[in-house]
């Protein structure tokens, strides 16, 4: 089936081609860019109707040579965890071209933008689609240059410093990264004596102790800075600031995914002694991810700052879920990826129409909309409680089984012999349940600075803030629509996850039990760091078949 | 029975769905007809399953009923699943019964706003969720109630949305209610960890001495307590207790019907609900049943006080609900939980009809509720004032009226209690003496509130005076309806000893009804209920006798000279013991400072300025050094050309390295040579040190030398190679190894 590598390439041939459209003619260039995003969710949906629920392993895959002498191959493949980021980006897509307010206020160029826009959905969905680690990079790097370009061309005011900003922080990553990679093809090479970039061979490679340290610092450095994790956020307030509506939903809603997404793919599998190691360290920095994004959002009285902010304190509660290591953590943060996805990128579409109407985006600005735009305030409203975690809407499921899930951790992590003496999971819990509060603290108090209130400035009167087009409508009403049934039927979405992400846990748990299991052995991989330790965490290759069930 | 119980609640969540979509194109009848149907039709299903179900809730032990699976991750298992037995069916019957009358109440109270649909769809978003909290069957079932309550509370506090100081208390008592809800999660996953699950029928099933629940946790104290004082953080939130009361006050902003259903009758009593519900779990824990009593006695007492100084007529009887909502807490927390429940069920009574008095006395009054500027006021309104008397009899607790028999299962519970065991004993005993003074202090406030309002003379000015007038039949209606309850309702629960006295034996009605879902009451000696009652009428009288004295007909001679006296401790109270205030300096003011702090020296300073900064200017650093260098400038190419040619030539002028180094050990005499053919120019000259000194054992321009070691060991030589016209200099080391 070649339907995965379609919804993949399609966006990226559609962009090329967007580039020979004639540049004059604004609608049509914006119908053309809607109507390549629904073809692509359509086909996300052809995905989703032919996903078998229930199978842990990829489906679908699509494998192709592509340079044969390195043993890079074109390799896609969906699984649970991978289908709703496919979905939610195709998804999130189309909202975000349909809404009028996307480029911000660079009316011009705009075949620019929607090329743009569509080749950052080619590198999103092929990132999270790919099982190749070459391919994997190119659409990493993929989705950096248009994002970019997105920011320093159609900004704001200190555009430039945003988007160099941008690249700067992630290109540190990613270009760790790629010598982890680099460095993990070289070992691959001398293990199974031939080039191969494949994700299923490498995550049943198990390297030695110090080599996993190494490999995995310059993995989940690249990741977390994309989610982002404290203290590497500082680019993200930044970048969303500046860049126009259409970048930050996009940003929000699916780009800092990739970062949670690549952890969990990536980064555990392939170097599972390291990650149990650094799990407590990093967990505490997803803890105060959590709490600090909270009291940084309260801070703000620029409203898509206090957003961006928001972000970082919800995808605190991703990493926190994915490191306790069970079932009901790991779902939970998948699901929290959803769902901030829905109600971040409603958000920033929300600061979006209001930057339109008032061209003013400080809080003290505002005030008693609701009275001019009561449509408006309504979506705004469910977007603000979807946010802040509300039972019965999309944000709280997450968090609760983050939260649960951390709060039980205690047992998984001692079973795994990860208990150093500041591990202490419910402690973690507890603590970043108070984000609970905190959410309803700056969330609250950015509505009624913005809705309630009395209408008393002149520019609020003014006849430009009017209420919702039919357009923004079926934009708001999306959103809406996804946040209250996320919230009330969680089960359709979960019950295709669990399977892969119980796989995943089992695949996890195994070779860690494995690797400390093994009598000292005498082989010994020699390579940088892994010299002089200890002789049990060697690597090991156990063939093709072994290791992935 | 009729239909299924999912419909309870989801009629009037449906209601407000379609009343937010579309009401505004509907006429104000079909908006109230929407509204008012959908509630009284969950009321009717709702009494259907309670009475004639089949089979009915008060005599099985409930009914369940699976609507979907709601979410799983690993073992976390939710289902939204619904229960009714007797404790939430009776709920449901509080809510919808008086969830109806109060929709209708408000056809004619709201009968002028403009925003009259959203109103109502609030009004049943309310209703939905409490239904959903009350009948929820799993605690995070319970929870969508639990915080979709407090989402419909913050939305109708803050209806006049353009008023700040409304939008203000809104937000003020979501966020209260947060902190409360953080203890609900925590006391959540306390339960789960303990049992592995989160219905609470399995929980509760699984709460006996000797289970997970009773395994000691942290400071001695086993799961059920933690579980139970985190449960408690969130009920106090939600019930206005000790320290989560502040927001109740200001949650006044909304309508009145709001104010009557919502922070009355209904929500505010879903913290004693969940303490009930949870019963079982505070059994296994009896510190944390003290916990619950205490704060509830001194709540009852503390907002008494300051009801006494208020001269809003809702902020009074919002006190007077705190105050109440204590009095519930000392039921539930001295383990009678069916006294508690019974005084939550004719508290609903008579407080609301209170509240909808105090909402057709500012409708008379043009809106104030100032009640200095009132007074006379039963001439007047004829009706309101009736249902005012008998609920006014009724909160203080004289006899046959309903608040008599609730107060006092209550008292007697609190003097007779047994679940505390050894060392908690004392408490039973003082929460019940806190309550007899909390039970004067409720007669006189109360007391004072009537006769400043309906008594005596009118202060309001000429204008306000001349439009009073009796409210409409849509709110005189319901006010009739809630009074006949406030009269009535205390039958459901007349205690034995008066039941003795018509023949009839055992238990009261109610806690026949309740004891299935919350265990049997308490047995107390008939002896002492009567001297119970007789000490709560005498007080009840009291309070009101002095209540009399001080404001009978307005402001008497008494109650000026008190506030001559002490002005201070008036005016103290009166400012609520500026609690808000105190809050603010020592938990506002500091998270925003933090906040606003922590941004700019972590995020701004720490983070961008130097971690990121550091890096970058390194980076700029080599960048400038090297533009420094490259700048075209011929000096400074010149310069580097000097500079880089000295080091050159430094570096060509060290002597060679020698081809060889050649030690030869004979005994104890080591022979060292250099082969080097440059040592033939006699430009180079060697040292030698043997014994690693720092000073040359041997000199000279030959490259050999020759030393006499003590004894076998191994040594090291240092040889300097210096270039006597440069003075450059290279230096080696060898070692050497002299056998024995």
């Amino acid at each position: 089936m070649t339907s995965l590598a379609i919804t993949t390439l399609l966006p990226l041939v559609a962009g090329a081609v967007a580039l020979l459209l004639p540049g004059k003619s604004p609608r049509l260039l914006r119908w053309y860019g809607i109507a390549v995003a629904l073809v692509t969710f359509a086909q996300s949906l052809c995905v989703l109707a032919a996903f078998e629920p229930g199978q842990a392993g990829f489906q679908m895959e699509v494998n192709w040579a592509w340079v044969p002498a390195l043993g890079i191959r074109f390799h896609l493949g969906v699984d649970g965890i991978s289908l709703w980021l496919l979905m939610l980006t195709t998804l999130m897509m189309v909202v975000t071209l349909l809404s009028p307010q996307a480029t911000g206020f660079v009316r011009d160029r705009n075949r620019g933008f929607v090329a743009a826009m569509l080749m950052l959905e080619s590198g999103m969905i092929g990132a999270f689609l790919a099982l190749d680690l070459f391919a994997f990079y190119v659409f990493w790097e993929l989705m950096l240059v248009p994002m970019y370009f997105i920011i320093g061309i159609w900004g704001g005011e200190r555009r430039v410093y945003a988007a160099i900003k941008f690249m700067i922080f992630t290109l540190v990553g990613s270009l760790l990264m790629l010598a982890a990679i680099l460095f993990m093809a070289v070992a691959v090479h001398g293990l199974v004596g031939g080039w191969t970039f494949d994700y299923a061979t490498w995550s049943r490679l198990m390297l030695p102790e110090g080599t996993q340290l190494l490999c995995f610092g310059a993995f989940a450095l690249s990741f977390l800075i994309k989610v982002p994790l404290f203290p590497l956020h500082t680019w993200l307030p930044d970048a969303h600031v500046e860049a126009p509506t259409g970048g930050s939903v996009i940003l929000a809603a699916v780009l800092l995914k990739l970062g949670a997404y690549g952890f969990l793919r990536f980064a555990l599998p392939f170097f599972p002694l390291a990650a149990h190691q650094t799990a407590p360290l990093v967990a505490w920095l997803a803890v105060a991810g959590i709490v600090y994004g909270a009291l940084m959002a309260y801070a703000q009285d620029d409203i898509k700052k206090l957003v961006a902010y928001s972000s970082v304190s919800h995808l605190g509660f991703v990493v926190l879920g994915i490191l306790t290591f069970t079932a009901a953590g790991v779902q939970g943060g998948m699901y929290q990826m959803l769902a901030h996805g829905i109600s971040t990128g409603g958000l920033f579409l929300a600061v979006g129409i209001l930057y339109e109407r008032r061209h003013t985006r400080k809080l003290t600005d505002f005030g008693g909309l609701w009275a001019r735009t009561p449509v408006f305030a309504a979506c705004f409203l469910v977007i603000v409680l979807a946010s802040a975690g509300l039972p019965g809407l999309c944000g709280f499921v997450g968090e609760f089984l983050v939260l649960i899930g951390t709060f039980n951790a205690g047992k998984a992590w001692r079973e795994a012999g990860m208990a150093p003496a500041f591990a202490h999971p419910a402690l973690m819990a507890a603590i970043s349940a108070t984000a609970v509060i905190l959410a309803a603290v700056y969330l609250l108090t950015m509505f009624q600075k913005v809705m309630l209130g009395p209408l008393d400035k002149p520019e609020n009167r003014d006849e430009h803030v009017r209420d919702l087009s039919w357009t923004e409508r079926i934009v708001f009403g999306i959103v809406v629509v996804f946040a209250l049934g996320m919230g009330l039927m969680p089960g359709p979405i979960l019950s295709r996850s669990e399977a892969s992400v119980d796989a995943l846990l089992e695949n996890y748990r195994g070779r860690l039990a494995e690797a400390r299991g093994k009598p000292e052995a005498p082989a010994r991989m020699t390579a940088p760091g892994g010299a002089g330790r200890p002789a049990d965490m060697r690597p090991t290759w156990r063939g093709p078949r072994g290791g992935m069930e | 029975m009729l239909s299924h119980l999912y419909m309870i609640p989801l009629l009037p969540l449906l209601g407000a769905a379609y009343l937010i979509l579309a009401g505004r194109r509907h006429s104000r009848s079909v908006v109230q007809a929407i509204a008012i149907l959908t509630v009284f039709a969950s009321c009717v299903i709702s009494l259907d399953a309670f009475f004639f179900g089949l089979p009915p809730v008060v005599h099985a032990g409930g009914i369940s009923e699976l609507v979907y699976a709601w979410f799983s991750g690993g073992s976390v298992n939710v289902d939204l699943s619904l229960r009714m037995d007797a404790l939430s069916g009776l709920m449901c019957l509080v809510v919808t019964f008086i969830g109806t009358l109060i929709h209708v109440y408000s056809v004619g109270y709201m009968a002028h706003d403009e925003d009259y649909a959203r109103f109502f769809a609030y009004l049943n978003l309310f209703c939905g969720a409490m239904l959903i909290l009350v009948l929820g069957d799993s605690l995070p079932v319970a929870f969508i109630g639990w915080e979709g309550v407090g989402l419909a509370s913050y939305l109708l506090i803050g209806f006049w949305y353009k008023e700040q100081a409304n939008a203000s208390a809104g937000k003020k008592a979501f966020i209260v209610n947060r902190i409360g809800d953080f203890g609900f999660l925590i006391g959540m996953f306390l339960l789960f960890r303990a049992t592995g699950t989160l219905d609470i029928p399995a929980i509760l099933g699984s709460a006996h001495p000797g289970s997970g629940l009773a395994a000691p946790l942290w400071l001695g104290q086993p799961v059920a307590f933690w579980a139970g004082v985190f449960l408690f953080l969130g009920a106090a939130g939600k019930s206005a207790q000790i320290p989560l009361y502040v927001w109740l006050p200001d949650a006044m902003a909304g309508p009145t019907p709001v104010s009557a259903l919502i922070h009355a009758a209904t929500m505010v009593t879903a913290g004693v609900y969940l303490v009930a519900r949870m019963s079982a779990i505070y059994m296994l824990a009896p510190a944390a049943l003290a916990i619950v009593a205490v704060v509830g006695a001194f709540t009852a007492l503390f907002a008494a006080l300051i009801g006494f100084a208020q001269n809003d007529f809702k902020k009074v009887l919002a006190y007077s609900t705190v105050s109440q909502l204590g009095f519930m807490f000392v039921g539930v927390g001295t383990g009678n939980f069916a006294g508690g429940i019974f005084h939550l069920f004719t508290h609903a009574f008579f407080k609301a009809g209170l509240f909808l008095c105090a909402g057709s006395v500012m409708h008379a009054m043009s809106g104030s509720g100032d009640i200095t500027k009132m007074g006379g006021l039963a001439k007047r309104l004829p009706w309101t004032t009736r249902v005012f008397q008998i609920c006014w009899l009724a909160i203080c607790g004289v006899p046959i009226f309903s608040g008599f028999f609730s107060k006092d299962a209550i008292l007697d519970g609190a003097f007779a209690t047994e679940v505390y065991g050894h060392g908690l004993g004392w408490v039973g005993p003082l929460v019940g003496a806190i309550l007899l003074v909390a039970a004067l202090g409720t007669a006189f406030y109360m007391s004072r509130l009537y006769f400043l309002v309906f008594s005596g003379a009118c202060r309001a000015d000429e204008q306000t005076q001349h439009h009073i007038h009796e409210s409409p039949i849509s709110m005189v209606f319901p006010l009739v309806v809630l009074a006949a309850g406030a009269l009535l309702a205390g039958f459901a629960g007349i205690p034995p000893a008066i039941r003795a006295l018509f023949g009839k034996h055992g238990e009261s009605t109610l806690a026949v009804w309740l004891a299935p879902a919350v265990g049997a009451p308490l047995e107390v000696a008939h002896r002492s209920e009567w001297m119970t009652m007789g000490f709560s009428t005498v007080i009840a009288l009291a309070g009101i006798g002095l209540g009399y004295l001080f404001f009978g007909g307005g402001y008497r001679a008494p109650a000026h000279a008190f506030a001559r006296k002490v002005p201070r401790l008036v005016s103290l109270v009166r400012d609520k013991f500026r609690i808000d205030e105190l809050y603010g300096a020592i938990i506002v003011r500091p998270l925003q400072i933090l906040c606003r702090y922590l941004f700019l020296i972590v995020d701004r300073v720490l983070i961008d300025k130097i971690l990121i900064g550091g890096w970058a200017f390194a980076a700029d650093l080599g960048g400038r050094i090297c533009r420094f260098l490259q700048a075209g400038d011929v000096q400074r190419y010149l310069a580097a050309f000097v500079i880089g040619l000295a080091v050159l030539v430094w570096f060509a002028a060290r002597p060679a390295a020698p081809q060889e180094v050649q030690v030869a050990v004979e005994g104890h005499v080591a022979r060292v040579t250099l082969v080097d053919p440059e040592a033939a120019s006699g430009n180079l000259k060697y040292s030698f040190d043997f014994d690693g000194d720092g000073t040359p054992d041997r000199e000279g321009t030959s490259p050999t030398a020759l030393w006499l070691y003590g004894g076998p060991a191994r040594y090291t030589v240092d040889i300097t190679i210096e270039d006597i016209r440069w003075h450059t200099r290279r230096t080696l080391k060898r070692e050497i190894e002299v056998g024995p």
